[in-house]
């Protein structure tokens, strides 16, 4: 078998990266949460609603890199009975009723004991664009998971952050095949803080001449924060804010319009 | 040699840095600067000098009378309840937050789990005029209140950790997020052999202490270096790795860590992580862990709050896949029961955590007259509460 360039084979990531590179949006829910079942209805409402992706949230009982609201709604959804193996099977299904770009976001571990392999190889069969799992060390996915993704069409998304040094940011746009996600502050999700040197960060990345395109992401839930980000990059994610609205209104549909009303201050 | 990582943070296949993004630059930094840093003379001299006066080192390497005839074996307790603060804790902390003042940092993060770790933190804080803030679980506030005031005492922020099982491991998860969120003048202050490289090796190098001292100790009194034993508790593995370090491999002196079985290695009430746990990734290390079949951290159980930890440092990882040490499960019971036994014998009170070590007397097999050194990591003023609930239970 010939190796698979990543561009040639279709992916719905690649296919909405060709048409539009600015004003992104992108929202992360958690699988699992708040039913175990909630996740067919989630990706409708978020297609229905026009976002541009989804970041499907694999939940994980220690995610270091998440505040309070993604980690109460990951306890809840690994409570619910959710797990990699439930998840696949949910977007199986989904494929069949969705366009909407998939990527899926998590932690190293659960990953590991799915197996790498066979993880990829499900992701590709459910129709997933990407994967983002923060905790995976670059040597280690150049070196021995890279080629996997790759066969397997998937896009593996990259975090930088303000303290990335500027030699580890174009190594990583060297290894990257849709879009970086650049986090804009040093924190943890869902935390609302300025950083002092936030412009600085976007300032520093758009002279850098990167050959990827980048989006931002953490603690974006309003209009300023939004048009902050799509100021500075292609795209905003926004994931906290969204949990936050599914916890009060429960119905996907009614929480992601909530979200957008926030976001395009309506 | 075995104790020491390679280039990448890994024993074998064990330890690393599987850390998000977020936090690649904090341990980037610690990575290019520890090794430099604790290998000056300078460092050394200032480090040694603190051990000497303000922790009290060397500790006594004790011959217990007592408990040697009731054994049948020459046994020593390496008195690291000795220590100020009472535990070997210090050792630890006493060095890296001479390291976090040379790095230029400006205030301490801790976890903490028996509260050991957190009062030594907090004490040479107050010492170096650092700010500190310890994160700790709120079950084992409940069970280490005594620890919680001494902490508060020395000045310290207590954090009360509501996440998950409330116990070490997420005390563990919300200081590395504090990490994040304050990274430029913090330094995370680990308290045991675990985490993301380079914490597991700084941790064990100045924790050797303990077996470099038992060396010279050993020789005087017994005129050999090497036992033929050490015995130690496991909870993170810092006072094994320490205990252990100067004899690992040296063919004649057989390791040996108690890890907590809780009610029992079956009953899933249990923190017994070698014999129960299974490969994976945990505070940013591959190691062996509690976990289920998808990954998901377990709750463990122990009575001692120090040894609650599902985890287990990546170096003991390798010892025990390399048949370099050894790690036999102790119940609840039987450490209380040990508890009382030396104390009884000895007139020495052991930490909880301590007492683990000491119920390995009853499960391992030595010859007569065989010399163990046993790691008496700590003293046992904290765990009264627990102590007197059990003795209530037998009279
Ligand atoms: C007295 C004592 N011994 C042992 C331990 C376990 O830690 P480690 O395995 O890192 O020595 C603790 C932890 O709190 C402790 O307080």
């Amino acid at each position: 078998m010939k190796k698979n360039s990543i561009k040639k084979v279709y992916n719905p990531l690649t296919a909405l990266l060709e048409k539009k590179r600015s004003r992104l949006l992108s929202v992360f829910f958690t699988a699992g949460f708040p039913e175990l079942e909630s996740t067919g209805q989630i990706i409708e409402a978020l297609e229905g609603n026009g976002i541009d992706f989804a970041e499907v949230g694999m939940p994980y009982s220690d995610p270091l890199a998440d505040g309070p609201v993604i980690q109460q709604a990951s306890m809840k959804a690994i409570g619910n009975g959710m797990g990699l193996k439930k998840l696949f099977s949910q977007l199986e299904d989904a494929r069949e009723k969705f366009t909407i770009p998939l990527v899926l976001m998590g932690y190293l571990n659960p990953v590991f004991q799915y197996g790498v392999e066979k993880f990829c190889k499900d992701a590709r069969s459910a129709g997933i664009s990407g994967v983002i799992l923060p905790d995976m060390p670059l040597e280690q996915y150049e070196r021995n998971y890279r080629q996997l993704f790759e066969e397997n069409n998937l896009h593996f998304i990259f975090l930088i952050t303000p303290t990335t040094p500027a030699d580890r940011i174009k190594k990583i746009d060297s290894l990257t095949t849709a879009f970086i996600y650049a986090v804009s502050s040093s924190s943890i999700t869902g935390v609302r803080k300025e950083e002092k040197g936030g412009g600085n960060f976007f300032e520093r990345l758009k002279q850098m001449k990167l050959n990827n395109i980048y989006i931002a992401g953490f603690g974006i839930h309003n209009s300023g924060t939004l048009e902050k980000a799509w100021a500075n990059s292609a795209g905003a994610i926004t994931g906290s804010a969204f949990i936050n609205k599914l916890n009060g209104y429960n119905d996907p549909d009614i929480a992601v319009k909530a979200l957008l009303n926030d976001l395009y201050n309506r | 040699m075995e104790i020491y990582p390679d280039i990448g943070g890994f024993y074998g296949r064990f330890g690393g840095a599987y850390i998000p993004e977020l936090l690649w630059a904090n341990v980037e930094e610690l990575r290019e600067k520890y090794d430099s840093i604790l290998s000056c003379s300078s460092y050394r001299e200032e480090l040694e000098g603190l051990l000497r006066d303000f922790v009290g080192r060397p500790t006594p390497l004790y011959f217990a009378a007592a408990l040697s005839r009731e054994s049948g074996a020459k046994i020593y307790l390496k008195r690291e309840d000795l220590c100020h603060t009472g535990s070997h804790k210090l050792n630890n902390v006493t060095g890296q937050a001479l390291l976090a003042v040379r790095m230029g940092k400006k205030q301490i993060i801790a976890e903490t789990g028996a509260g050991q770790h957190g009062v030594a933190t907090a004490t040479v804080c107050a010492l170096l005029k650092l700010p500190c803030t310890v994160f700790m679980g709120s079950r084992d506030m409940e069970r280490q209140m005594p620890n919680v005031t001494r902490m508060r005492m020395l000045g310290a922020r207590v954090i009360e950790v509501e996440s998950g099982s409330r116990t070490l491991k997420d005390a563990t998860n919300e200081a590395i997020r504090h990490w994040i969120n304050n990274p430029a003048e913090s330094y995370y202050l680990i308290g045991s052999t675990i985490g993301p490289h380079p914490y597991p090796d700084i941790v064990t190098r100045l924790q050797s202490v303990i077996s470099r001292e038992t060396i010279t100790q050993l020789e005087k009194a017994e005129g050999r270096k090497e036992p033929d034993h050490v015995l130690a508790c496991v909870g993170g593995g810092s006072n094994a790795a320490g205990s252990f370090y100067h004899f690992t491999g040296n063919g004649k002196t057989i390791l040996t860590g108690a890890e907590a079985a809780g009610e029992g290695t079956d009953s899933g009430k249990t923190a017994a992580t070698i014999c129960t746990g299974s490969e994976g990734i945990i505070h940013g290390s591959r190691t062996l862990l509690m976990q289920t079949g998808d990954g998901q951290v377990r709750e463990t159980h122990s009575l001692s709050a120090g040894l609650d930890y599902p985890g287990i440092g990546p170096l003991h990882a390798r010892l025990n896949e390399k048949g370099l040490a050894r790690y036999i499960p102790v119940k609840d019971h039987e450490a209380v029961e040990a508890a009382f036994r030396l104390t009884k014998l000895e007139g020495i009170i052991p930490a909880l955590e301590s007492a683990h070590a000491i119920a390995l007397l009853k499960k391992i097999s030595f010859n007569p007259g065989s010399i163990i050194v046993i790691c008496l990591s700590g003293r046992g003023d904290k765990d009264m509460e627990t102590f007197e609930k059990y003795f209530e239970k037998q009279t």
